[in-house]
């Protein structure tokens, strides 16, 4: 009994361990480069994005009124948050600034929170904006615009500027970080392909073996959950066993201890 | 004992499977990517204001100089680089003269680079500004080859040859060469200048720079010419229909359009069934417009049953206004079955700002993608399973409950074995 006990505490506890332990784990990142370093520039629209890892501070200088595009992946049940700081010249008006966040297929990403645009006050030295997504699900209706996982873009500009502060040299400094938010975000279902733009172009020229340049690299099939793991597995192995254990011990109350007083030694 | 050894045993395993299954590894592989000859010319203003002694003490001619000596340094080796000239040769007061004055100082192509700098500082501030006409040469200087078409305009002054108005042709050089990007730098630029010159850049999508000094000058050509070299799927043109019946059948791919102010355009794509096909568009304000303005895109069946639609709307400041839609197909036991003819609208509510001409139509770029469709399994979440303290609880209770009833049971059992 005793030691049905401490195996049963020390099951808790692994599993206690466990839960926690699947959400620090990174999730695998879809696109890794060659040399790993940040990248320093901005593309200027979708199509020619600056892919970015989760995690790595892109830097880029810019012109005031300039679009500057990123992209990042982002993978099933995990909310990406994305940062972005403007260093502004020493002398200019007020001037607001925005962050906008859209998925693979060009649509615009609410945020959840975060001010997403933000207004310099004049000669203010920077404007800093966030923009936290919703997170990430495997699966939603084709008439739903919840995030699902491929390409995120970001987009920062200047939306509201005096005529003399156009063209002025001004940095950006840009990351995306993830937050795992683990089994409570699964959903009914999983895509087919992530929601990477080109991504049916890029298959398709693989298999003869040319190469050519790509909407987003960020990869087809390696990196991207397949959709079947979620934290869920280990509530419900752990739940498994502590009912085993349960049973057992329900079993055992019923037996008492030692023999039945009624039966006679030796039987 | 040797049970129970077993028995934790076991349970390790599973943990250790379990754990494992929480570090899977992932990591792929970005793609390598090629493309023809990227090509860049720089269109260089040698108007007689070039004098002006205004950049860091020293004349604007001299840092243009000194920055183009740099950039021809830096430029990549794959990048076929030309210059340009405007207003370099002609020195009378003849204004129909001084507006053909535009020169290929040198020619796109290779980089020779001691060639390239020698012929850069034989340059002397001359004549006129004639913007457009250099434009329009500089677009048949990039002409031929797949590779992405960048033209770097530096200029200190406004167009002097009126009525032709370099934005305009702008952007009927965006209209007809696809891919070509017009990048523009004011030095020391006045009001109607930097107007200018935005609007240039505007036109083709391209970025403008005020330059007051010349570290800036530099390193701002330098990026452009860099930008070039960038590899960069190039659109296919394509032209949507009034209707659908009539509209072009795409493929995967990315295809680029132009729509007027309120012009509907209309695209068809095969899905097949089983598969997921997904479209993004996006329409470019590449003009003064009002500020107000949205995109829909709706995928229609041929009997002009609506499937699904996306939708956006924005007011401010933007370059593009951009939506998208998935449609999966359901899939079909028969091996034969047709695949379904979707067609895709697209329309704008862009409104043409006061006194802006209409034509050519604001730039579309459609991206069309059939993949496999969503993967079937509709149950609760990731496959039945659950989490949480009372997934746990019940679990736990309802294995005691179980457990305490056998044992009564079995204990029965055997009291009926032995009276009997």
């Amino acid at each position: 009994m005793r030691i049905t006990r401490v195996l049963g505490g020390a099951l808790l506890a692994l599993g206690l361990g466990a839960g926690p332990a699947a959400a620090d784990t990174p999730s695998p990142s879809p696109s890794t480069s060659a040399d790993g370093s940040a990248p320093t520039k901005a593309g200027t629209s979708f199509r020619t994005a600056t892919e970015l890892e989760q995690g790595q501070q892109a830097t880029a200088s810019a012109s005031t009124g300039d679009y500057m595009y990123w992209s990042f992946p982002a993978d099933i049940g995990r909310r990406p948050t994305v940062k972005a700081t403007v260093k502004l010249p020493r002398t200019h008006g007020a001037q607001t600034w925005q962050l906008d966040v859209y998925d693979g297929l060009r649509r615009r990403q609410a945020c959840q929170y975060g001010a997403n645009t933000r207004t310099a006050v004049q000669d203010a030295p920077s404007a800093e904006l966030t923009c936290v997504l919703r997170t990430v699900r495997g699966w939603a209706e084709p008439w739903a615009d919840d995030p699902l996982p491929g390409t995120y873009y970001i987009r920062l500009t200047v939306v509201d500027l005096g005529a003399t502060d156009l063209g002025q040299p001004v940095s950006a400094e840009v990351r995306a970080d993830t937050v795992d938010i683990g089994g409570a975000a699964a959903a009914d279902g999983s895509l087919g392909k992530p929601l990477v733009p080109g991504i049916a172009v890029t298959s398709a020229e693989k298999t003869d073996g040319s190469k050519t340049a790509v909407l987003s690299s960020f990869g087809s099939h390696d990196g991207w959950s397949s959709g079947w793991w979620s934290d869920r597995w280990v509530w419900t192995g752990i739940g498994a066993v502590l009912a085993a254990l349960a049973g057992i011990g329900g079993y055992a109350l019923t037996r008492g201890s030692g023999r039945p007083s009624r039966v006679p030694p030796g039987v | 004992m040797i049970t129970r050894q077993r028995l934790a045993a076991g349970v390790c395993a599973l943990l250790a499977a379990l754990a494992a299954g929480i570090a899977f590894p992932g990591g792929a592989v970005a793609d390598e990517t090629q493309t023809a000859a990227p090509k860049v010319e720089l269109v260089l203003d040698v108007s007689g204001s070039m004098r002006a002694r205004d950049i860091d003490g020293d004349s604007r001619m001299a840092a243009a100089k000194q920055a183009f000596n740099e950039v021809l340094d830096a430029t990549p080796q794959e990048v076929q680089l030309g210059i340009r000239t405007l207003g370099a040769n002609y020195r009378g007061n003849d204004r129909k003269e001084g507006c053909k004055d535009t020169a290929q100082l040198y020619p796109v192509g290779p980089l020779n680079r001691t060639d390239a700098k020698t012929a850069v500082a034989t340059l002397q501030p001359t004549g006129w500004t004639p913007i457009g006409p250099a434009l329009l040469k500089a677009a048949d200087d990039l002409n031929g080859g797949d590779g992405t078409r960048r033209i770097v305009l530096i200029s200190d002054g406004e167009d002097t040859c009126q009525p032709l108005d370099p934005c305009e042709v702008a952007r009927e050089i965006a209209a007809k060469g696809i891919g070509l990007t017009i990048d523009t730098l004011g030095l020391v630029p006045d009001a109607k200048t930097r107007d200018q010159l935005s609007c240039i850049a505007d036109a083709t999508g391209g970025t403008y720079t005020d330059v007051r000094h010349k570290e800036q000058l530099s390193s701002r050509v330098g990026q452009l010419v860099d930008r070039a070299a960038d590899p960069v799927v190039t659109p296919v043109a394509t032209e949507g229909a009034a209707q659908c019946e009539k509209a072009p059948a795409l493929k995967s791919g990315l295809y680029t359009d132009r729509e007027e102010f309120g012009q509907q355009r209309w695209y068809k794509v095969a899905v097949d069934p089983g598969k997921e096909l997904r479209a993004s568009v996006s329409v470019a304000d590449d003009r003064a417009v009002g500020p107000n303005y949205g995109v829909l895109l709706r995928a229609v069946t041929e009997h002009g049953r609506e499937i699904v639609r996306g939708e956006a709307a924005g007011t401010g400041r933007t370059d593009v206004i951009s939506t998208g839609l998935r449609y999966p197909k359901a899939g079909s036991d028969d091996d034969n079955a047709p695949a379904e003819t979707v067609c895709l609208q697209v329309t704008n509510s862009f409104a043409a700002a006061a006194g802006v001409k209409t034509t050519p139509g604001l730039p579309l770029e459609l991206t069309v993608d059939v993949v496999d469709g969503p993967s079937g399994h509709h149950d609760v979440a990731s496959f039945g399973l659950g989490r949480g303290w009372w997934l746990l609880g019940t679990l736990v209770l309802i294995g005691f409950v179980a457990g305490v009833l056998w044992g009564w049971l079995s204990r029965w059992r055997v009291a009926i074995w032995r009276t009997n």
